[in-house]
């Protein structure tokens, strides 16, 4: 291979094409260049894009999956909002982002400014970390169930340090399922996020640490003058992913507590699930999908706004 | 304060994270080789190890219809992706195609739409040509919503190459499949393997998109059976965490042995973007 790269570098010099050659073979390129691209674009539009715009042309219709479908105007949506079940959920979405974003992304600055001199032995500590990311949230989700069960591990944990009297059946309980459920979502992001900064505040020039202490700054200037501004990539990647995982969660809450107790842990992708394909109203499942699309396009575009560098 | 303290501290205080996130893997281990339908009080150590759940859990769920199923799956998407993807990419970093930079824009933009926004709609245009109970719909489908992160990795990967690779070949006359096959596809199979085993678990993972367009069990995969599993058997904690495990098995396989594919494809492939 290199082979290649070699012999015909030396051919550079003498053969380089006329200018007057290069625009067609340009356009010749260009057109060439659309045959590479047509089959992914092919899929991408046919199994993503097209049955995206559909979904929206489906959220104005009241549709049973069989019958006719009959046009709606924007009832659906009116729906969506005053139903009793799900304006709810987008709540619920919005609450687990405090689990899912916030605070991992907290912890993981934390951990950073704690770290961040580096430790010997830091790939095996990653690999664990990162063990959550690469689980099917199914599993995760089953495990979670059984830690926050009556003889589950939480449980146990809290009776050997005393709190024996707060124990419940935590996924359970009206008031703390849905807390229950967002801490899963922190132990499952806490290590992306803190993987994330460790390896962005390895390319911080170590001078501008010295230059602060120079300036008899101590631990924390560093961190907020040095380190802090230095994530500001990562810390936007962070959380736009974590963001979008809480909203369109599904997987995990579908295990754990199917939207239980009394609803209080229904989320849009669950509702999405069951208004099509258990209720058979599929013109208000959709409004439910683009709505929660919009939210999440208004989530991720504040996220930037936010984190985008002040000139 | 005292260096030394400062350094035990930082392995005190990972070793403790660590701990937490491992413990309820331990916990459902340990749980799995209890005698099924045994009662487990948190960490309990088994007085007799038993694999019977292992086998029970096995038969009883069908795994190996499921774990066949996922295999299939993913034996389609991940070769079909990494071509699509890299052809497009190839395009789109070198090729300047006419349309290239809107395109680009739309690929990107798909890294934000939810699965949910999709899925409906695409049961019934699905269903309209034959490909629901269809390995070849669940495979296009998701190829499709892979594809967005699939065409950004490579598409960075191929404009991070040095351009007088490309120059000196093009000069040289070589034809641009040519070019990518012989010149940039040698020195990409890091980005590729990582893209790979990316898709291999997503594919594997997959839950909503499979649950809604294999309407037949039998056709589903590991975790759209588990999903299934854990409401008949869910006060069977042996049992459904052997399931688990069942299920979990190939990804952490894969996971220990192309940890720094995962951990690099995930971090950088988010940052890049």
């Amino acid at each position: 291979m290199t082979d290649v790269a070699v012999r015909s570098g030396r051919s550079v010099r003498p053969e380089r094409t006329p200018a007057r050659r290069r625009p067609k073979r340009r356009v010749g390129r260009r057109l060439h260049g659309l045959v590479y691209l047509a089959p992914a674009l092919a899929v991408y539009v046919l199994f993503a894009i097209w049955p995206a715009i559909h979904t929206v042309y489906l959220s104005f219709l009241e549709w049973d999956g069989i019958l006719p479908a009959v046009p709606a105007g924007f009832s659906n949506y009116v729906t969506v909002f005053t139903d009793p079940t799900l304006g709810p959920a987008l709540w619920h979405a919005i609450v687990l982002i405090l689990f899912f974003a916030v605070i991992p992304c907290a912890f993981g600055l934390l951990m950073t400014a704690l770290l961040q001199g580096g430790v010997r032995g830091m790939t095996a500590y990653r690999m664990i970390f990162f063990l959550p990311q690469v689980l099917p949230l199914v599993a995760v989700g089953i495990t979670w169930r059984w830690m926050y069960s009556d003889g589950g591990l939480v449980n146990r944990g809290l009776e050997l340090i005393g709190l024996g009297s707060v124990t419940r059946a935590w996924l359970g309980d009206y008031d703390t399922a849905l807390v229950a459920l967002g801490l899963i979502g922190t132990w499952a992001m806490s290590g992306l996020c803190m993987v994330l900064f460790l390896s962005g505040v390895q390319k911080v020039d170590v001078a501008l640490y010295e230059a602060v202490a120079l300036d008899g700054g101590g631990p924390v200037r560093k961190f907020f003058t040095v380190t802090l501004p230095a994530l500001r990539g990562e810390v936007t990647i962070a959380s736009v992913i974590t963001t979008i995982a809480a909203l369109a969660s599904f997987d995990f809450v579908f295990v754990t507590t199917n939207g239980g107790p009394v609803n209080q842990t229904t989320v849009p992708g669950l509702l999405v699930y069951r208004l099509a394909f258990n209720e058979a109203d599929i013109g208000t499942a959709s409004a439910l999908a683009v709505v929660l699309t919009l939210v999440v396009i208004v989530f991720v575009t504040a996220i930037r706004l936010i984190t985008r560098e002040r000139s | 304060m005292n260096p030394r303290v400062m350094v035990a501290a930082r392995y005190l205080v990972l070793t403790l994270f660590a701990v937490a996130v491992l413990l309820p893997f331990v916990g459902v281990t340990l749980a799995a080789f209890h005698p099924s339908g045994a009662p487990i009080a948190g960490l309990a150590w088994p007085t007799e190890w038993t694999w019977s759940n292992f086998v029970e859990a096995w038969q009883e769920a069908g795994f190996d219809r499921l774990v066949a199923n996922s295999f299939i799956i993913a034996a389609g998407v991940v070769p079909l992706s990494l071509v699509l993807a890299t052809l497009a990419a190839y395009s789109l970093a070198t090729l300047n195609p006419f349309g290239g930079r809107a395109l680009s824009v739309a690929f990107v933009l798909g890294l934000t739409l939810p699965i949910e926004l999709v899925v409906v709609a695409l049961y019934f245009d699905l269903s309209t040509v034959g490909l629901t109970n269809s390995y070849l719909g669940v495979i296009l489908a998701e190829t499709a919503l892979f594809m967005p992160f699939g065409v950004y990795w490579m598409q960075t990967h191929f404009a991070a190459l040095p351009v007088e690779l490309l120059d000196a070949a093009r000069v040289d006359g070589a034809r641009s499949l040519t070019i990518l096959t012989r010149v940039l596809l040698p020195i990409s199979w890091p980005a590729l393997t990582t893209l790979g085993v990316l898709y291999f678990m997503w594919s594997w993972n997959q839950f909503l998109l499979v649950i809604v367009l294999m309407q037949d069990p039998e056709l589903r995969n590991a975790p759209t059976g588990l999903g299934l599993f854990v409401g008949q058997f869910s006060a069977n904690i042996p049992l459904l965490s052997a399931a688990s495990i069942i299920v979990i098995g190939p990804i952490v396989t894969l996971y220990l042995i192309f940890q720094r594919n995962f951990v690099s494809g995930i971090t950088q492939g988010a940052v890049k973007g």
